[in-house]
């Protein structure tokens, strides 16, 4: 089976926020990157497992600059058999996802999996869209995947239970916590990875569907108000008015 | 121990002077550590026994010979990257990087710049993943600052020679397939022999109420009458500069090491201090502790930009044994004083395991005498500068003065 996963990187959990540009853009000044969580740890992992019980090619893909190559080394240390770079920032998620499935498009891949969002911007969206794009079933926030020949059996988190769905390939799939299990690179992938193939392809043109206007960080935490445990009415009174939660 | 939360100190970007590999190799570790190692650790310091169910692991990091080349079965890498395998190594704690300093420079380096080709195809690959797990062993109950004078040694019969004697102190002894020993020949020359576990005579008992490095496994070798083949002589270098060079490598390695545990020690003493309110504010808003963070992470950086600049001239093959003291002295001399300090901050916590302070302080007692005790650093600077040698009572030679 021919994979491809979509991988993007996220500011390190530990990095300080801060933005720059009259705050219209994020101040990557300091900032460590890592592979965005749900796209290492769920969908690269699962589609190795796929590849190491039923053959195939996992080819990683990410809409980046050379400053991102750290995120392809790594996942071509984790596993992934070859990487395409699509050489532009990805400046929103249309943005990526049109570079993705143009790239998709073009090299026909059995199955298509992303995180199910990044830790940075949480937006969900681009699975959809490539999906869209290439006028593919999709299958959101998957938290387990089967291959059984050319049908994928998948369940999904839903509020209250578990869904189960299926689907033919070719399709999108978004995957959620516990899909698979973290793989840490060993030695030998680290070393496989140096000479593994790293492509690097030109952005197709899109049109921009969004600008950035602002960012600001939520308020800083309050100090707290300590209520006399004997003033019941008092704690009730604050946090209707002040709070307003009840 | 509590969740490790622990985040690496920076205060000089040093991160934007390595490589992405360098990077690489070095999150890998420590994902390992802190998945494979952090959680089982105390248990095994309390009970003091090694984790030998990591020693696969360890392989697969790449903590056995890390710049052993690929064509005996290591990775290949530079020395500064194993330099940050041993940090993060023993940023959890010293046994475990003990065990990978002695696999790799005190084991796999001497066979592969002294070991003849059959020797380095047959042991390295396998050292190397840590299938097989070597011990070094100079030191011997009379001799341990002083290693020129041992008396274990070998006679000539033949094509093997009959080794005697005792090495004493021998971490990873008691589980070890092979051993390295530095031993005299007939002349009184030291030459290096690796000794296998089986050889009749030879025995590896364990070394009992160590109050430091608990979770490292210590022994002594005690050979009587064994009869070792020639062709397990190390051909390529003889005199007590070859087991010297081998502690170059791990000086260099334990110098990265200590600074790794200096770094766990503040990374948590910083926490602490923001997390702990005393008197109605975080203990962190306190002048006092804001002295001793201030002066961990000044010291930390100074020591990290020391043992950065010793890893490129090691890099480069310029590195001289005393710029390697210099670095090896100060970094266990910051990190024993790092971990007092961060106890301390931690007050009656400290000296609980839910921290690992208080273990690295005990560890750090070992770190700090072997491979070259802190003085005996201190003698071998003065001799570099000055160069008169201050080791013996002797009246000193002033011939080489400077
Ligand atoms: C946990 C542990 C693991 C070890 N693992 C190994 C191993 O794997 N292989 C191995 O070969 N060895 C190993 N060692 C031994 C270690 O290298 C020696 O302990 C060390 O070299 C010091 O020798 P010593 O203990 O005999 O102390 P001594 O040499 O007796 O020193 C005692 C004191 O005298 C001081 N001193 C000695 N000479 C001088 C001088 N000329 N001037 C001023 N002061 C001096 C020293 O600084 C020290 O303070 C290990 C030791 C420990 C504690």
């Amino acid at each position: 089976m021919k994979i491809l996963v979509c991988i993007s990187k996220s500011p390190d959990t530990t990095s300080k926020i801060a933005f720059t540009d009259g705050n219209t853009k994020f101040d990557e000044n300091g900032v460590q990157y890592i592979v965005n969580p749900y796209d290492e740890w769920y969908a690269l992992v699962r589609a190795l497992e796929i590849k190491e019980t039923s053959g195939g090619n996992v080819t990683i893909i990410t809409v980046g600059t050379a400053a991102d190559d750290a995120v392809i080394r790594k996942a071509l240390a984790i596993g992934a058999d070859d990487a395409v770079r699509i050489d532009a920032e990805a400046t929103d998620a249309y943005f990526a996802a049109a570079q993705i499935a143009a790239y998709a498009k073009a090299n026909n891949f059995d199955l298509i999996l992303t995180g199910k969002e990044t830790i940075n911007y949480n937006g969900s969206q681009v699975a959809g869209m490539i999906a869209e794009d290439l006028d593919l079933p999709f299958v959101s926030l998957a938290t387990k995947l089967d291959v059984n020949g050319s049908t994928l059996r998948l369940e999904q988190e839903i509020v209250g239970g578990l869904q189960i769905v299926e689907a033919n390939l070719p399709l999108v799939v978004s995957c959620a916590k516990g899909m698979a299990e973290q793989r840490i690179p060993n030695m030998r992938g680290i070393m496989a990875a140096r000479t593994k193939p790293l492509q690097i392809v030109p952005a197709v043109a899109v049109d921009a569907f969004t600008v950035y206007e602002s960012y600001t960080l939520p308020d800083a935490k309050k100090a707290c108000t300590m209520i006399d445990p004997n003033n019941m009415d008092e704690l009730v009174n604050l946090l209707h008015t002040e709070a307003k939660v009840i | 121990m509590a969740t490790d939360l622990y985040v690496h100190p920076d205060y000089y970007n040093m991160d934007d002077l390595l490589t992405e590999e360098q990077k690489l190799v070095r999150d890998a570790a420590r994902a390992w550590v802190k998945k494979e190692v952090s959680p089982i650790i105390d248990e095994h310091y309390e009970k003091a026994t090694f984790p030998m169910h990591l020693l696969r692991g360890l392989g697969e990091i790449g903590a056995f010979g890390p710049y052993i080349p690929e064509e005996y079965g290591g990775p290949g890498l530079d020395q500064i990257s194993y330099g940050l395998i041993m940090q993060e190594l023993e940023r959890c704690d010293s046994g475990l990087r003990s065990t990978a300093s002695v696999q790799s420079s005190l084991v796999m380096y001497p066979i592969w710049k002294y070991g003849s080709e059959e020797q380095k195809m047959k042991y390295l690959p396998k050292l190397a993943t840590g299938e097989m797990m070597g011990c070094f062993g100079l030191t011997e109950p009379d001799h341990g600052s002083n290693p020129s004078g041992m008396i274990t040694n070998f006679k000539d019969a033949g094509d093997h020679v009959i080794l005697n004697g005792a090495k004493m102190w021998i971490s990873n002894a008691p589980f070890a397939d092979i051993a390295v020993v530095w031993a005299k020949d007939e002349t009184g020359r030291i030459h290096g022999l690796v000794v296998e576990r089986g050889m009749e005579g030879f025995s590896t008992p364990e070394m009992h109420g160590k109050l430091s490095l608990r979770a490292s496994s210590t022994g002594e070798l005690i050979f009587v009458n064994v009869k070792v083949p020639k062709a397990n002589i190390l051909p390529g270098r003889s005199g007590l500069g070859a087991p010297l060079s081998c502690l170059d490598s791990a000086r260099f390695g334990i110098a990265w090491g200590a600074l790794g545990a200096a770094m766990d020690c503040y990374d948590q003493a910083l926490r602490y201090s923001k997390e702990r309110t005393q008197f109605g504010v975080p203990i962190a808003s306190f002048q006092l502790i804001q002295k001793k963070l201030a002066e961990m992470i000044t010291e930390i950086t100074k020591a990290q930009l020391l043992t950065f600049r010793v890893g490129q001239l090691r890099n480069e093959g310029r590195a001289t044994s005393a710029q390697i003291s210099m670095a090896k002295r100060n970094n266990c001399e910051i990190a024993l004083n790092i971990a007092r300090e961060a106890r301390q901050i931690h007050g009656a916590m400290g000296i609980t395991s839910e921290y690992s302070m208080m273990r690295h302080m005990a560890n750090l007692e070992s770190v700090v005498t072997y491979e070259g005790t802190h003085d005996i650093h201190l003698l071998i600077t003065g001799l570099d500068i000055t160069g008169i040698s201050a080791f013996t009572r002797e009246a000193p030679d002033l011939s080489n003065m400077k």
